[in-house]
């Protein structure tokens, strides 16, 4: 079994292939919803799912301790960025409370290749990004919102994915005896 | 050592899965009851813990021992919960648990798209390169 062999070494492959990919199930979605709306939200559910699990990877593999501020929070996914995108995202725009902010990149892999159409400029290209942010949070309790507030694909200087912790989840009470 | 069974939870309660390979007395209730009654005892564990520690516990509930079995306790960050009953004499369960979780639940079951989280594991590799692990842990660790 070839799984075993190369288990637990980082595969490393091309971001054109990775992009190209991505490119492909945009434009997929795009002819079976022919509507923008559904596809953002088809993509940021399969965002949700990749990041339930992908959160599990990383972990396993940074051996991670229990986050205990959101600027902590903020490095980890600073470097699971690096880990999964090879892209270092700047951190800025922290609101006053210390629970909301923004990830800053000058290049988006996803993007790379890519230009919008004039009447599709209600897509969320990346919106994949957003749900993979939401679904991994989750997973370690946090439920946050993600946003895009800054494309470079709509014409701004960069992209800025905005961040906000909602709240703590807990965990599951176990259910009493009926 | 000996390893008497595996019980592996998710963060809403739900038993992924269970195996037992040196078990001799059985508790006298269906699966699910006996799933319930350990999910239930662990929660409680958990809170008693957190509640009664006299310094801000870092790790929580790790392990406890009774006169004839040790029961060792592991959450994943993600709240997946690994319960592994061996003989009282075993070391360093904490370390194999761990990597059970890595080299086995996330590489068989997480990046395994047939398997949906939060229910029960059906996978036969898992099941396969589980029982594996503890054999050869068993055979490693005597």
């Amino acid at each position: 079994m070839s799984r075993q062999s190369t288990r637990l070494d980082v595969k490393k492959v091309n971001s054109e292939l990775f992009t190209l990919t991505y490119g492909a199930i945009v434009s997929q979605l795009m002819k079976d919803y022919e509507n923008v709306e559904d596809v953002n939200k088809q993509l940021d559910r399969m965002g949700y799912n990749i990041g339930v699990r992908m959160v599990e990877d990383f972990l396993a593999r940074t051996n991670s301790a229990r986050c205990n501020d959101l600027r902590e929070t903020a490095d980890k996914i600073q470097y699971a960025f690096k880990m999964y995108l090879g892209i270092t995202p700047a951190l800025t725009n922290w609101s006053a409370a210390g629970d909301e902010f923004s990830l800053t990149f000058d290049s988006n892999p996803l993007t790379e290749f890519v230009e919008l159409p004039d009447n599709y400029q209600n897509l969320k290209y990346s919106n994949v990004l957003c749900g993979a942010l939401r679904g991994s949070c989750e997973m370690v309790q946090m439920d946050v919102s993600c946003w895009f507030a800054q494309d470079q694909l709509k014409g701004d200087l960069a992209t800025e994915l905005r961040i906000k912790f909602n709240k703590r989840l807990e965990d599951a009470i176990p259910a009493g005896e009926d | 050592m000996s390893i008497h069974n595996i019980y592996i939870f998710d963060r809403m309660g739900t038993l992924l899965y269970y195996m037992d390979w040196n078990r001799q007395k059985n508790s006298g209730m269906s699966k699910e009851e006996e799933a319930k009654l350990m999910y239930g005892m662990l929660f409680s564990i958990k809170s008693f813990v957190a509640k009664i520690s006299p310094h801000d516990p870092k790790r929580g509930f790790l392990c406890y021992k009774t006169n004839k079995y040790a029961l060792h306790y592991y959450e994943s960050l993600t709240g997946i919960k690994f319960v592994l009953n061996t003989n009282t004499s075993v070391k360093n369960v904490r370390d194999l648990l761990q990597q059970l979780y890595k080299d086995i639940y996330v590489e068989y079951v997480v990046k395994n798209t047939e398997c949906e989280m939060g229910q029960p594991i059906v996978s036969e590799l898992f099941k396969v390169k589980l029982d594996q692990f503890i054999k050869q842990q068993v055979k490693t660790l005597q």
